[in-house]
């Protein structure tokens, strides 16, 4: 079992009279790609904030491998941070180069890794331009690049793919993949939900200042119980397919039912799965394709977002 | 408690140096100190009927009278916006994610500044000085080298405040406000102020509270400091003739001028949240 990187143990933040953060609990482990998300407002950037030691909490405590984040001790846990704040902004007057060489003399990392750090994240030709003609996609990979200084055992990715095009989406993903193989912690938000659904080990959902949910995304699933979607290709020209399935899915009480030629779709209770594939496959030959759907993130989050209202 | 590490200050400073290099602010600023320099040199004494270069001591006393002017709106113009720019900017949250601390990190951004803020003012005010001295003799180098370092002092002076201002104010419009009115209140109002209550007092102050008064003002510390020496300038400047011998010393003058430096960056260290 790997070990706990991060505890937060009833943290809470108050700004005058709005509570930011609730009372939050959690605990990521080594390793772990965490994924945090909520709609804007819900605390995320906040917590973020107090785990980097920029906010004090108003009470809880924070500790990051054993260290609580704050004096000197943390000074050193910080030169194996990287972080990418959700509103990125650097240097207009520096090049992407001294930009990194900048970041990477104040955290202590090797200087004469920066080019190949700029190599990696896509900006080896960029690299003497100044940062006030890069593009938002550039400016994001740049920031991506500084988070990366010093080989960090744990990243702090605030919105990491936010103006970033699919390709550079993707390369995102592959670097982090590298770098998870290696087995540093990442800790990311992101209001791109299918984007992190496949990715993410574990998530937490923050509503109003506190965790509204926490789990693999699976989990969460099971927890709302939504429904499964399916899709059933008919065999084309069979004959009584389509009625006998009609009669299926009546016995089963299922009975909004979307038909369109020879491909039929409908939502189905989870519990009912099993009984309804067993049925389906007195159907033979009849069925030339069943596919599962199980719901998305998205509709996990609306589902915790309906739940409350 | 933090222990302050010098390399990361270093770092800051470096970078802010080299900043003011590369957008020529160091070159502007000794260029405009040269040319007043030599403008107030040559033309001085014009009102008394006559052009060219004087004696030191009465170019001195006319440089002061423009560096009282000109060295603290340019120090608060260049310290003002230090943190609160970074902050208004979003750069200031990576920063500060960094392994430093907010102690160093504005050290830091006061040591680069004044390096800079030196740099101009030895280079513009040096480069006067070599085409001035030129002419009236090396002798008064020493007057001349004080007066430079002097004028340095005020300028740190004030860029310390402008750092305070740079870590109270919410937004860089505010912070550029209150620098302005700092410097109209510094510079042109207190000693109006002072001869106000002197004259309107009539008498009822205490000429040794009055005195005391003007050390709380860095810009009439500095003109103090530099004229105080010349007995043929001294009846040119009013409130000075004032001032008492015992005080007139440079080593305590230079001691207040240091708290001026001091204390203000050490509020703004505590201020700094």
């Amino acid at each position: 079992m790997a070990n706990t990187l991060i505890e937060i143990v009833g943290v809470r933040k108050r700004f005058g009279d709005i509570k930011a953060v609730d009372g939050v609990d959690l605990s990521i482990q080594e390793g772990e790609l965490f994924g945090l998300i909520g709609h804007n407002g819900a605390g995320k950037t906040t917590l973020f904030k107090m785990l980097l030691g920029l906010l004090p909490a108003s009470s809880g405590e924070i500790r990051i491998g054993g260290q609580p984040v704050r004096g000197e001790a943390f000074r050193q846990v910080r030169r194996s941070i990287g972080y990418l704040p959700e509103n990125l902004a650097l240097y207009d007057n520096l090049s992407g180069l001294e930009t990194l060489r900048f970041f990477a003399r104040l955290k202590g990392a090797d200087t004469g890794a920066c080019m190949a750090l700029l190599a990696r994240v896509g900006l080896a030709a960029a690299a003497g331009k100044r940062v006030r003609g890069y593009s938002k996609g550039m400016r994001q990979r740049l920031g991506f690049a500084q988070a990366l200084l010093g080989s960090p055992r744990l990243l702090f990715l605030d919105e990491p793919t936010n103006g970033l095009d699919p390709h550079g989406i993707l390369e995102f993903y592959s670097i982090l993949n590298e770098l998870r193989s290696g087995g540093v912690t990442v800790l990311l938000t992101s209001h791109i939900l299918a984007e992190i659904q496949q990715r993410v080990d574990r998530l937490a959902l923050m509503r109003d200042g506190g965790l509204q949910a926490l789990g693999t995304v699976q989990a969460l699933r099971e927890a709302q119980d939504l429904p499964l979607n399916l899709r059933i290709v008919l065999r084309p020209g069979a004959a009584g397919v389509a009625d006998s399935l009609r009669h299926i899915l009546a016995a089963q009480g299922i009975g909004s039912v979307e038909i369109s030629g020879d491909v039929v779709r409908f939502a189905c209770a989870r519990a009912r799965k099993m009984v309804l594939l067993t049925a389906l496959s007195g159907l033979g030959e009849g069925i030339a394709d069943i596919e599962v759907h199980e719901a998305s993130l998205e509709e996990v989050y609306l589902g915790y977002a309906d739940g409350v209202s | 408690m933090s222990v302050i590490e010098l390399r990361p200050i270093g770092i800051i400073a470096g970078k802010e140096f080299r900043d003011r290099l590369r957008n020529r602010w160091v070159l502007a600023v000794a260029c405009v100190f040269t040319a007043f320099a030599l403008a107030i040199a040559y033309f001085g004494s014009a009102q008394q009927g006559a052009v060219g270069f004087r004696s030191i001591d009465v170019t001195i006393a006319s440089l002061v009278s423009l560096v009282i002017y000109l060295v603290p709106l340019i120090a608060l113009i260049l310290g003002y916006d230090a943190i609160v720019g970074e902050r208004e900017h979003g750069s200031l949250e990576l920063l500060l994610s960094m392994p430093i601390t907010r102690f160093e990190l504005l050290l830091g951004k006061f040591l680069g500044l004044a390096g800079a803020l030196g740099v101009a003012t030895v280079a513009g005010f040096g480069l006067a000085g070599v085409l001035i001295l030129y002419q009236i003799g090396s002798n008064a180098l020493y007057h001349y080298g004080g007066f430079i370092v002097s004028a340095f002092l005020l300028g740190l002076a004030f860029l310390s405040m402008a750092m305070l201002v740079s870590v109270l104010a919410s937004d860089r419009m505010r912070a550029s406000g209150i620098a302005i009115a700092l410097w109209f209140f510094y510079v042109l109002i207190y000693d109006l102020l002072l001869l106000g209550l002197l004259v309107a007092g009539d008498g009822r102050f205490s000429m040794d509270f009055f005195p005391v008064l003007l050390l709380l003002n860095p810009a009439d510390i500095f003109r103090i400091l530099n004229i105080f020496g010349f007995d043929d300038v001294r009846q040119m400047y009013g409130l000075v003739t004032v001032f008492p011998e015992t005080l007139a010393n440079p080593w305590l003058l230079g001691g207040v001028m240091m708290f001026w430096i001091i204390a203000p960056l050490g509020v703004a260290t505590w201020r700094f949240k």
